[in-house]
C-alpha cells in the first residue's frame, strides 16, 4: 500500500548552526543516533571492566586491584573486593549491559540513525521528542553511575532487584540505601526515555515512508525496529510502574512488595500485605519482552547484512516478517519461565512453558532462513559479514540452551546455576553484541564518511569469536555440576574442583576483553583518519546508500526519493552490477523471495 | 577468512559436543526417587539439542567454506531449493516434535513434584531460611508444630524459629541446624523465610525451590542414598548469600532414630 506524504510531514528545520545545536542539543536523528551509540560504547566499556573485576575476584579473591580502594574504600579495602562489593559490581554490570548497551545502540542507536533514511524520510516524526528521549536516557545513566560514588555504593540485589532485599532499605545490606534508590530512579528515567523513543519509531514508520516504500518493501531492519518499538511501548510502562512502587515501598512506607513479619537484622519491619512475587511478575512481564527488544534489532541487521554480503535476496522475506511478529506477540506470554521456582502456582509454570517452547519455532525458522540465504551465495567476507555469520552461530548455541531451561522439570536443577548465566550471555552478551558490531562495521562509512580498517576488524572478530565460546560454553558445563550463580566465592568443597574451569574462563574473558580495544582503537582512529568512504562502498540496494557519506542534515537534500523495488535485489548481473538500487526506475528485479 | 571461520567453527562444535558427551562435568549422582526421570528427560533434550547444534553449525561452516566469492566470480547465485517452504516445514517438525516430547510427555517429573501432594506418611520438617542460615524444626512425638512467629525470634536465647514456648504443642518441637532424614522415606519440607527471598537447592536430590517470606511453600522428595549433601541458598539474599548453606544428612532408619533422640535432648 503506497503512501503519499504531504509536503509538511516533518517540521522543516533548517540546517543547524553553532556547536551546541549541531552536536549537543540536536534534533537531527543522525546526531541523536550517534549520541545513543556513544552512550552505549561508554556503557559497554564500563560494563566490561566490571565483568573483569567480577571474573578476577572469582579466581583471585585476594587480588589487590589498582584504583578500587580509591573508588570504594569500604567495598574494596586495599583494593581487595569484599563479598558485598562483588554483588554491587555484578549488579551494575548487568544493569549497564542490559539497559544502557543492549537497549540503546541496537534500537535507539542504529535505528535512529538509519530508519528515517532507509524509508526515505528527512527525519523522525518528532525530532524534538527524539532529542528529549536521548537526554532523559543520559540522565538515567548519570543516576546509575553516580551510585558507584555515593553512600555505601551500588545496590547488591542484582539487575533483577528482587524485594524484599531491594525494598526494605539499608538494613538489608550495604548499597541497599541510597544506591538502590538511585538504581530505581535511573531505571524509571530509562523507561520514560524508551517510551518516548518508541512513540517516535512507530509514528515514523507508519507515517513517513516515501512514495513506493510499502511496508513490504521496507528493509528487514525497519521491520525489526518497528516491532521492537511496539514491544518497548507495551513493556516499559510496566517496569516504570514497578520502579515507582519499589521507590514508594522504600521511602513512603507502602507495602506493595513486602509481607508482614519481616525480621531484618533483628528489627521487625512495619510493612504488611504485600507480595515479593508481585515484583517478579511486573519485572519479568517487562523483562522477557526486554530480551527480545535487545535481540530483534539484531535479527533485522543480520537478515539485512547476510543478504548484502551473500549477494542474494534474503530467503523468505515475508516469512521472516511473520516470524518477527510472532516472536513479538509470544514474548508477552512467556514471562513466567523466569519464575518456575519462584513460589507461584506450579500450574502456571506448566502453562508458561508451552509458549516458551513454541517461541522456538519462529526463532528456528529465521535461523534456517539465514542458512538458506547464505547457501549458494557469493559470500563477501567483510568484517561485517563475519560478525553476521558469527551471530548465526552464537544465536543457535544460546537458543538451544534455552530449550533446556524452558522445561520446568529441568529448571528444577538448572535454575540459578551457571547454565542460565551461560545461556543468557550467549544470546545477549554475545549474539546481540555481534549484531551491534555488524551494524557498526556496516553503517560506519555512512555515519562518518570514512572506512573502518578491515585488517583490524578481522583480528577483532577472530579473537572475539573464539574468545566468547571459551568464556561462555564452559558455563554450561559447570552449570550441570550445580554451580550456583551470584556467589562471590565458593566456600563449599563441592565447587572447588571446578576452579580450574573458572580460571580458564577468566583468562579467556581478559584476552577477549583486551581484543575489544582493537575495536575501540579502530573506531576512534578511523573516525578521523580512515580512508574516505564512497556513497555505496558495500554495493547495497537500500536508500541510505543513495545519499552521500555522511548524508546532509536533511538526508536527501530536499528531494523526495521514490522507490521501485524490493530491498534485496541482489544476484542477477545486469549493466555490470549484481544489484538493483531500490530507487532505480530502470532495473529488472532479481528473482524475488 | 571464510575458510578459517569454517575450520574454527567446526572445531568449536566438535569440542563442545565431545565435552558434554564425555560427561567430564555432569550432574552429580542422583540420590532421590524422582531424580532418574529428570536425568532421563535431560538426556532426551540433549540428544535433540545436540542434533540441531551439530547440523546448524556444520551447515554454517560448510557454506562459509564453499561459497566464498572468488575474484572475477560471475557464477549465478543459487536459491535454496523450494524457497522458504521446506525450511519452515523442517522447523515445524523439529521443534514440534521436541515440544510434544518434552512438554507433554516430559511433564511427568514436574507433575510428580508439584501437582501431587506429599505422601500422607511423609516426615514433615519445617525449614526457616534467613540471612544467612537455615534452621530446621521437627514436630516431635505429638506430630504437630507449635505456633511460631518471626516476632518471637530471639537468636541470643536460641529461639531461631520464634516458637511460642508457652504453648503445649511447642514443648516437644526439635530445632536443628542440620536436616537429618531417614533413607527411602518420603519427606515433606515446609519452606519459610524470615526476611528475604532465599533458595533451597540440593543438586544430588534434584530439588530446588525459592523460599518467599509471607508464604509457606511445600517441597517433597524421597531420598534414596545415604550420605551428607550440601543445601545451598540459590536466590540472592544479601552479602552472605555465598556462605548460606546447611547439610542434608540421609541416614539409615536406626541412625536417624538415634540422631533425632539426640537432637531432642539438646533442646
Amino acid at each position: 500500500m503506497a503512501h503519499m506524504p504531504t509536503e509538511a510531514q516533518v517540521h522543516q528545520h533548517t540546517a543547524p548552526t553553532g556547536f551546541i545545536r549541531k552536536y549537543i542539543f540536536s534534533v537531527d536523528h543522525k546526531v541523536i543516533g550517534k549520541q545513543y551509540y556513544f552512550l552505549a560504547v561508554f556503557s559497554v566499556f564500563v560494563g566490561m571492566i566490571l565483568s573483569w573485576l567480577v571474573r578476577i575476584h572469582l579466581v583471585w579473591p585476594n587480588a589487590h586491584i589498582w584504583g578500587l580502594n580509591a573508588l570504594s574504600p569500604a567495598g574494596a579495602p586495599g583494593g581487595v573486593i569484599s563479598p558485598e562489593y562483588y554483588l554491587s559490581l555484578l549488579t551494575i554490570h548487568g544493569t549497564l549491559m542490559v539497559f544502557f548497551v543492549l537497549t540503546t545502540a541496537p534500537q535507539a542507536g542504529f535505528g535512529n540513525y538509519a530508519l528515517p533514511i532507509q524509508i526515505g524520510a528527512e527525519d523522525m516524526a518528532f525530532p524534538v521528542l527524539n532529542m528529549l528521549s536521548f537526554w532523559v536516557t543520559f540522565l538515567a545513566l548519570c543516576a546509575l553511575i553516580s551510585s558507584l560514588f555515593v553512600g555505601d555504593g551500588p545496590p547488591i540485589s542484582g539487575w533483577t532487584a528482587y524485594p524484599p532485599l531491594s525494598a526494605v532499605g539499608r538494613s538489608a545490606g550495604p548499597g541497599q540505601g541510597i544506591g538502590q534508590d538511585l538504581w530505581g530512579i535511573s531505571i524509571a528515567l530509562f523507561c520514560a526515555g524508551s517510551l518516548l523513543g518508541a512513540l517516535n519509531f512507530i509514528t515514523t514508520t507508519v507515517d513517513l515512508r516515501c512514495k513506493g516504500m510499502t511496508l513490504m518493501r521496507m528493509p528487514l531492519t525497519c521491520w525489526a525496529w518497528l516491532i521492537t518499538a511496539i514491544l518497548s511501548l507495551l513493556s516499559f510502562a510496566v517496569l516504570f510502574a514497578a520502579c515507582v512502587l519499589l521507590i514508594l515501598d522504600r521511602n513512603a512506607g507502602t507495602s506493595f512488595f513486602l509481607p508482614s513479619g519481616l525480621l531484618v537484622n533483628g528489627t521487625l519491619q512495619n510493612h504488611a500485605g504485600g507480595s515479593p512475587l508481585l515484583w517478579q511478575h511486573l519485572f519479568w512481564f517487562f523483562g522477557h519482552p526486554e530480551v527480545y527488544i535487545a535481540i530483534v534489532p539484531g535479527f533485522g541487521v543480520i537478515s539485512h547484512v547476510l543478504s548484502v554480503f551473500s549477494r542474494k535476496p534474503i530467503l523468505g522475506y515475508k516469512v521472516i516478517v511473520a516470524c518477527l511478529l510472532g516472536i513479538g506477540f509470544l514474548s508477552f506470554t512467556v514471562w513466567g519461565h523466569h519464575m518456575f521456582l519462584s513460589g507461584m502456582s506450579p500450574y502456571s509454570g506448566f502453562l508458561f512453558s508451552i509458549p516458551t517452547l513454541i517461541i522456538t519455532i519462529p526463532a528456528t525458522i529465521i535461523s534456517l532462513l539465514w542458512l538458506g540465504t547464505v547457501f549458494g551465495g557469493r559470500l563477501r567476507f567483510t568484517t561485517c559479514m563475519m560478525f553476521a555469520l558469527g551471530f548465526v552461530s552464537v544465536f543457535v548455541t544460546g537458543g538451544l540452551g534455552g530449550m533446556f531451561l524452558a522445561q520446568p522439570s529441568l529448571d528444577i536443577f538448572l535454575h540459578g546455576t551457571y547454565f542460565v548465566v551461560g545461556h543468557f550471555h550467549m544470546v545477549m552478551g554475545v549474539a546481540a553484541i555481534f549484531g551491534m558490531f555488524a551494524g557498526t562495521y556496516f553503517w560506519f562509512p555512512k555515519m562518518f564518511g570514512r572506512m573502518l580498517n578491515e585488517g583490524l576488524g578481522k583480528v577483532h572478530f577472530a579473537i572475539t569469536f573464539i574468545g566468547v565460546y571459551c568464556i561462555f560454553m564452559p558455563m554450561h558445563f559447570i552449570g550441570l555440576e550445580g554451580m550456583p550463580r551470584r556467589y562471590s566465592s565458593f566456600v563449599n568443597d563441592l565447587m572447588q574442583p571446578l576452579m580450574p574451569v573458572h580460571k580458564f574462563m577468566t583468562i579467556a574473558a581478559l584476552i577477549t576483553g583486551a581484543s575489544q580495544f582493537i575495536f575501540f582503537f579502530n573506531l576512534f582512529w578511523s573516525m578521523y583518519k580512515g580512508p574516505k568512504a564512497s556513497e555505496n562502498p558495500w554495493e547495497s540496494t537500500t536508500l541510505e546508500w543513495t545519499v552521500p557519506s555522511p548524508p546532509p542534515f536533511d538526508n536527501f537534500g530536499g528531494k523526495h526519493p521514490v522507490v521501485y523495488h524490493d530491498p534485496y535485489e541482489y544476484g542477477n548481473v545486469q549493466n555490470g552490477k549484481d544489484y538493483v538500487m531500490q530507487t532505480d526506475p530502470a532495473g529488472q528485479p532479481a528473482r524475488s523471495q | 577468512m571464510g575458510k578459517a571461520f569454517a575450520v574454527a567453527l567446526t572445531i568449536i562444535t566438535f569440542v563442545s559436543v565431545a565435552v558434554f558427551v564425555s560427561r567430564h562435568w555432569w550432574f552429580p549422582e542422583v540420590a532421590s526417587a524422582h531424580g532418574g526421570a529428570m536425568d532421563h528427560q535431560f538426556a532426551e533434550t540433549f540428544v535433540g539439542a545436540a542434533i540441531g547444534f551439530i547440523l546448524a553449525q556444520l551447515c554454517l561452516a560448510a557454506f562459509a567454506w564453499k561459497y566464498g566469492e572468488r575474484k572475477g566470480d560471475q557464477r549465478p547465485i543459487r536459491i535454496f531449493p523450494g524457497g522458504a517452504k521446506w525450511l519452515v516445514v523442517l522447523a515445524l517438525i523439529y521443534v514440534g516434535s521436541e515440544i510434544i516430547l518434552l512438554e507433554f510427555v516430559g511433564q511427568k517429573v514436574w507433575a510428580a513434584m508439584y501437582f501431587t501432594p506429599a505422601a500422607a506418611d511423609s516426615l514433615q520438617v519445617q525449614v526457616l531460611a534467613g540471612q544467612f542460615a537455615f534452621y530446621f524444626r521437627y514436630p516431635g512425638p505429638d506430630g504437630k508444630f507449635g505456633p511460631s512467629h518471626t516476632s518471637r525470634i530471639d537468636e541470643t536465647k536460641g529461639n531461631f524459629f520464634g516458637i511460642d514456648t508457652s504453648e503445649p504443642g511447642s514443648q516437644d518441637d526439635i530445632v536443628t541446624v542440620d536436616l537429618g532424614v531417614p533413607v527411602n522415606k518420603p519427606v515433606e519440607l515446609l519452606l519459610n523465610s524470615k526476611d528475604m527471598n532465599h533458595g533451597f537447592y540440593v543438586p544430588q536430590m534434584r530439588i530446588q525451590q525459592d523460599i518467599v517470606p509471607g508464604m509457606e511453600i511445600p517441597l517433597h522428595f524421597t531420598p534414596t542414598k545415604i550420605g551428607r549433601y550440601e543445601i545451598s541458598c540459590n536466590q540472592l539474599c544479601g552479602l552472605g548469600h555465598h556462605t548460606m548453606r546447611a547439610f542434608l544428612e540421609v541416614m539409615s532408619q536406626e541412625d536417624y532414630q538415634k540422631w533425632i533422640v539426640e537432637q531432642a535432648s539438646l533442646q
